[in-house]
Parts: structure tokens; C-alpha cells; sequence
């Protein structure tokens, strides 16, 4: 008999139920997989856009609105030359097709490397709720440029804002044929408070995250 | 891990006379319990969502194999392999193996207290495998070779002096003092150890059975570094911490950092699911998922199963008033506090842990700000129960037991009994009205205190006296 076997033999026979579980039961809870119903769900009587601002610049993220995706480069080259840093950045390929030499920051659409100090991403939506970003996986968005560069800087268009994770869960249910390899809630810079419970922003993850948002799609 | 809590009463006494130790648990008190009371107050349902999370928890043990099976056959589809441990042993011989036909001469793991209680690193090094801690605070640990005394801020008990000692001898560049600086040294250290680690190690702190997912909570960034840039991705759970759904593990996250460390959420809840996609330029292509009993499923069905529904946020020991005193290491084994004083009886056998559930005032301030409501105070109850019925208590406070017992079903000797106590505790108070030192046996109350002395006349006689002047 394998260890699953037994494990499963042994939780069976703690709740009582020696042989194999009925039809019934396994149908009820395959039905509750099927319906994922949600729990009861805080307050969410803000606006979405505002909330979102305020909860993501209360975790340290810093936010910015624009008109339009055009306007991408020179916000980026404006945030990273007003914070005094390095003007060249990795990008995903979605954003390669950007005037870029406009701005006068240099990019590359490729995997991140372990010492590239700027990256650039999209994010698959935001949450309000929580200032959260979700990030998705897959060939066109490589997981490690919002991971191994020290600033993180994220483009989301504001229709792209949701109320909760869960409208979050069923929007990736209604876009993607299958859940990705990576799916990656972030809210603000990596940070540790192992030191003395001493919160200190910038732990192996980004130093900072700069949101920047687009009014029209 | 290797179990010590049967040492419990003389490394609790060492712990409190450690200038050091007490010095950092004052300067840490009261941050987790005040960042957590102030995070609740953003939901004014707090209280119907910790029901819906017990709810959701409980679903989940009634019905645990069917969940188990069905995120076996999610994982497996995507291309995951899912692994069964009874015990620690299993655990470590399946991830030994997985090591050794990837060829994996280094890993690098992010903080998992599963890995804790099965000793983990030691099999793994035994084997020839480097393993690297990335999460500061176990990094710190792994480098004073101790252990965690916390679940969720492994290093509590250490002093930032401490640890900047323990870099400059490791790490052999000049002494950093501030926190900014300790903490760019670790990035600057480990960096290079995410990028050549040929397997990454994970915790789980859920595994989704819709979607056959693992998910981690971070603050670091080090537990997403783990679960992608290796090539081999393992990830090593309990199997109590499946969870139905994606709703219902947003749910527990409302709870989870909020209890914990007073985040509304963490920086990172990381879900992985699967290898990497064709396309894909990073993540795992292999990635084993390691299930781990080591004495979960014997709580089932018993009067401890509500211990199961666990999440591990570490607010019980925050808000205990003998884990504040002492700090974790004295509990002596992976969990301290209020929910190690049932996990360590539980699954290390009870008589390998006789004083962890006595260790308690019964106060119930874990039982108070437990996210899923597990009652804490009444498992520690019948854990005490269940020591004296299997005669696990010591020979004098059985006896003791039966004397009272017996003297307490006879109303006479009972009340004369007490008379004479009451008479020469009063005298032993003197005019202070303080008893300094109580006899051998009871002398432990009056080590750091005063006892008052009672008035000298026992309630029945006040009673009789007053309803007769009446």
C-alpha cells in the first residue's frame, strides 16, 4: 500500500468513514469547487480608483495618472530621473512598440537579469481593496522583471482597477483557459521586519514600486 | 527538529534570568498585538468573516481526503507531482531523492516550519545538498545555527547587535550597525545564491484544491525568487492546508496578515501552479509538491481536530503572557506558544511534552484573537485531563488530588481542615499580612512574590457568623 493510500485510509477511518465516500459526497464537493462561492466581503462603498491610490501609497507603493499609454515614457523617465536613478530598464515586449527615445530612457524587452536596476511591467488588473497589484506569467510576461530589479515600475490602465480579489479571481476565470504557472499579488516594495521588528523597505525584492496609471486604455 | 520540551520548567527558568533575551522581548512586546488590533479595525465585519473562515476550515477536515484527492488530480494536470509523507523521514527521503535525480548540488529555501519539524536541512546536507535560508530572519538562524523561536519572526530573540556580530564573522566585510544596512548586506549575500540554486524550497501556507495550486504569503521577495528562478521547484506542506477554493483562500487572507503582523496584506501571496508553459522564459520545469501527515491525521475525529483548522499567524503566541515572558525556544520544539502547547503533545506524543499545556493561565487572549476561532484554552484543559487519566502526572499531585478528593466529600474533616489552614497562614503572614516564603511544594508561587495571608477565619464561618447576627 502506497503512503497516499495509507494517509487517506487513516484520515477515513478518524472521521468514521471506513470505505470509499459516497456518490452524494463526492458530488456535493465537486459541486462546491464548481460554484467557489464567495464570503462575506468588507465595506466596498469607495470609489475604486480613489481607494486603490490611497491604500497603494499607504504600503509604500508611489502612484501616478496619465491620459494615455503614449505618455508612458516620459512619466517613466520623469519618475526614475526625479528619483535620481539609473535610466535604462528591462521591459516587457508589450511596451517595446513605445517611443521610448522620446523620454531618453533605454530599454530592452527581455528576461531580467540579476543586476538590472529598472523594470518595467503591465500587471493583469489591480485591486482596490488591498492597493494591490496581480501579475500574471506566461511567455509575454516574465515573472522576474517585477521581481529581481530594485524599482518596479508597474503600467495599469484604471478600467483595469477591481473591487476585490474575487472580482480579480473571476476575471482571470473569464480571460484565461487555465490558471497561470505564476500569479503574483503585489502590494508595494519587498520589506522586511526581522531586525528588531523594524520595518525596512527593500528586502530581496524591489526598493520601490512606481504605479503608473493610464486613464484611456 | 529534535523535541526538548520535556525541559520546558528549567530552560523557562534559564530564559527569564537571560538579560539579553528579555531585553529584546521587551522591545518587541506590544508591536505584534498593537499593528493586529489596529489592522482589525478596517473590517467592521471581522467578526462574520472569522466565522466564514472556521466555516471554510471545517468544511475542509470533514471532508479532507476528497479535497486531498481532488488537488492531486489539479496538480498532476498541470504538470506538478504530488508526494505523500507519513512522516518526517518519508518527507526527507522523497525530497532527498528529488535532489538527487535533478542533480541539485544547492538549494534555496524560503521559510517553511513543516521543513522545521522534519529537520529538513540536515537530510538535505547529509546528502551532499548546500541549502541556503533566504528568508532574513531563518538566514540569520541558519548562520547561529539555532532555531526558530517564533513561526512568523523566526528571530525575535535576537539583538540587532547580535546579528550584526554574527555578519561581520560570516560574512567578513566591515560591521554594519544599521537595520538598512544589515539588510542590503543579506540582499547583496543572497542574490547570488537565487541566482545558481539548482532547487528552490517553499512552504505552502494553502494548496488550492480547484485549482491544484500552492500559495505563500511573503514580505521579502525571497519565497517568489525561490519558486522561480530554480529549475526544480519543491514545495513541502501539511495536508491539512488545502483550501477549496480561490474565494475561500481570499477569505482566510482577509484574516491571515492582519492576525500576523498587522498587514492589511502582505507584500507578496504568491500562487503557483504547475511547470513552466512552453514559451515561458522562467519559472520551475520540474515541480514536486511534498504532503506531509507526521501525526496530523490522529487529531481527526478527536477532541483536537479544531486544532487542524490552524493557519499559522502566530497570534496566539503574540498575545500570551507566558510566551511574552519566556520567548519560544523554552517550548522546545518548531511551535511555542498557546498553539504548540497542543501541535508539540499532539504530534511528538503527549508524555514528551507534559508541562507545554500546563504552561498557561487558561486567559484565553489566544482564544480571543484566534482567526478561526479554535479554543485554545479548552484543548490545553483536556490535554491536562488527558495527562491524569493516563497517570502521567507525578505520583505527589496524584496523591495530593486524592487527599483533597476525599476530604472534600466529607463536610466535617473538609472544614476543619480548612480552619487550620486559614489559622496558620494567617499566622505565617505576621502583622505584615504577607506571606514570604510557603513551605517546600508550594514554595514556587512565593519565588518572585507575596502571598496575602487570609484573615484567619474560613468563608463558612464568616457565613454562620453573619446569618446568626442577622
Amino acid at each position: 500500500m502506497s503512503a497516499k493510500q495509507r494517509i487517506i485510509e487513516k484520515i477515513r477511518a478518524a472521521r468514521g468513514k471506513q470505505a470509499e465516500p459516497s456518490a452524494p459526497v463526492r458530488a456535493a464537493v465537486e459541486r462546491y469547487l464548481a460554484q467557489h462561492p464567495e464570503g462575506p466581503r468588507p465595506r466596498s462603498d469607495w470609489d475604486a480608483l480613489a481607494r486603490f491610490r490611497e491604500r497603494a501609497t499607504a504600503l509604500s507603493s508611489t502612484v501616478d495618472v496619465i491620459p494615455s499609454v503614449e505618455g508612458v515614457p516620459a512619466a517613466v523617465a520623469g519618475y526614475l530621473k526625479a528619483q535620481q536613478l539609473s535610466l535604462e530598464a528591462v521591459i516587457w515586449p508589450a511596451f517595446k512598440a513605445l517611443d521610448w527615445s522620446r523620454g531618453g530612457v533605454a530599454v530592452e524587452a527581455r528576461q531580467a537579469r540579476g543586476d538590472d536596476l529598472v523594470g518595467i511591467t503591465g500587471a493583469f488588473c489591480a485591486v482596490a481593496e488591498t492597493g494591490t497589484l496581480m501579475l500574471i506569467s506566461g511567455a509575454f510576461t516574465p515573472a522576474a522583471v517585477s521581481l529581481l530589479p530594485e524599482t518596479h515600475i508597474a503600467v495599469v490602465p484604471v478600467s483595469r482597477i477591481v473591487k476585490g480579489m474575487e472580482e480579480a479571481w473571476s476575471l482571470l476565470r473569464a480571460e484565461c483557459a487555465a490558471m497561470p504557472r505564476a500569479v503574483n499579488f503585489v502590494s508595494g516594495p519587498s520589506r522586511t521586519a526581522d531586525i528588531e521588528q523594524t520595518i525596512n523597505l527593500g528586502a530581496h525584492g524591489p526598493y520601490r514600486v512606481h504605479i503608473i496609471l493610464t486613464a484611456s486604455d | 527538529m529534535q523535541v526538548r520540551s520535556m525541559h520546558f520548567k528549567a530552560a523557562a527558568s534559564q530564559k527569564l534570568a537571560d538579560r539579553r533575551l528579555q531585553d529584546a522581548l521587551r522591545k518587541t512586546q506590544g508591536k505584534f498585538v498593537a499593528g493586529r488590533a489596529q489592522a482589525i479595525l478596517e473590517l467592521e465585519n471581522f467578526d462574520e468573516i472569522r466565522d466564514a473562515a472556521r466555516r471554510i476550515r471545517d468544511r475542509v477536515l470533514e471532508h479532507l481526503d476528497l479535497y486531498l484527492e481532488q488537488f492531486e488530480r489539479n496538480a498532476t494536470a498541470r504538470g506538478a507531482v504530488v508526494h505523500w509523507a507519513e512522516n518526517a523521514e518519508e518527507a526527507n527521503r522523497i525530497i532527498c531523492d528529488i535532489a538527487r535525480v535533478h542533480g541539485v548540488k544547492k538549494a534555496a529555501k524560503s521559510k517553511s516550519m513543516v521543513s522545521e519539524e522534519c529537520a529538513l536541512n540536515d537530510a538535505l546536507e547529509a546528502a551532499g545538498v548546500q541549502v541556503v535560508e533566504t528568508d532574513l530572519g531563518e538566514y540569520i538562524l541558519q548562520l547561529a545555527n539555532e532555531p526558530p523561536s517564533h513561526i512568523v519572526a523566526p528571530v525575535v530573540h535576537k539583538s540587532k547587535d547580535e546579528i550584526s556580530d554574527l555578519f561581520e564573522r560570516h560574512h567578513q566585510r566591515a560591521r554594519k550597525e544599521s537595520v538598512p544596512d544589515l539588510c542590503r548586506e543579506a540582499r547583496e549575500v543572497l542574490r547570488p545564491h537565487f541566482l545558481s540554486a539548482d532547487m528552490g524550497i517553499s512552504g505552502a501556507n494553502f494548496i488550492v484544491a480547484e485549482t491544484g495550486s500552492t500559495l505563500i504569503v511573503t514580505n521579502e521577495g525571497n519565497g517568489r525568487l525561490c519558486t522561480t528562478m530554480p529549475r526544480v521547484h519543491v514545495a513541502i506542506t501539511g495536508i491539512e492546508k488545502v483550501v477549496p477554493t480561490l474565494e475561500d483562500v481570499t477569505t482566510l487572507l482577509r484574516l491571515l496578515p492582519r492576525s500576523a503582523t498587522g498587514q492589511s496584506i502582505t507584500n507578496y501571496v504568491s500562487v503557483t501552479t504547475g511547470v513552466r508553459a512552453p514559451g515561458e522564459e522562467d519559472g520551475p520545469e520540474h515541480f514536486h509538491i511534498v504532503l506531509v501527515d507526521n501525526g496530523r491525521s490522529r487529531l481527526l475525529g478527536t477532541d483536537f481536530q479544531a486544532m487542524l483548522r490552524c493557519i499559522r499567524c502566530g497570534a496566539c503566541m503574540n498575545h500570551c503572557p507566558v510566551y511574552q515572558t519566556i520567548g519560544g525556544h523554552a517550548y522546545g520544539w518548531v511551535y511555542p506558544g498557546p498553539m504548540g502547547s497542543i501541535l508539540t503533545p499532539s504530534y511528538v506524543g503527549i508524555e514528551n511534552a507534559l508541562d507545554l499545556p500546563n504552561a498557561s493561565t487558561l486567559c484565553n487572549q489566544c482564544g480571543v484573537v484566534c482567526p478561526v476561532k479554535i479554543p485554545l484554552p479548552e484543548l490545553q484543559r483536556k490535554l491536562r485531563e488527558k495527562q491524569v487519566e493516563r497517570r502521567l502526572r507525578p505520583w505527589t499531585e496524584r496523591l495530593a488530588l486524592r487527599l483533597w478528593a476525599y476530604a472534600a466529600a466529607q463536610p466535617e474533616i473538609y472544614s476543619l481542615g480548612a480552619r487550620l489552614a486559614a489559622r496558620m497562614l494567617r499566622r505565617m503572614g505576621g502583622s505584615e499580612r504577607l506571606i514570604h516564603r510557603l513551605p517546600p511544594g508550594a514554595s514556587g508561587w512565593t519565588q518572585g512574590r507575596d502571598m496575602p495571608a487570609p484573615e484567619g477565619k474560613t468563608f463558612h464561618e464568616l457565613y454562620r457568623q453573619r446569618s446568626a447576627g442577622r
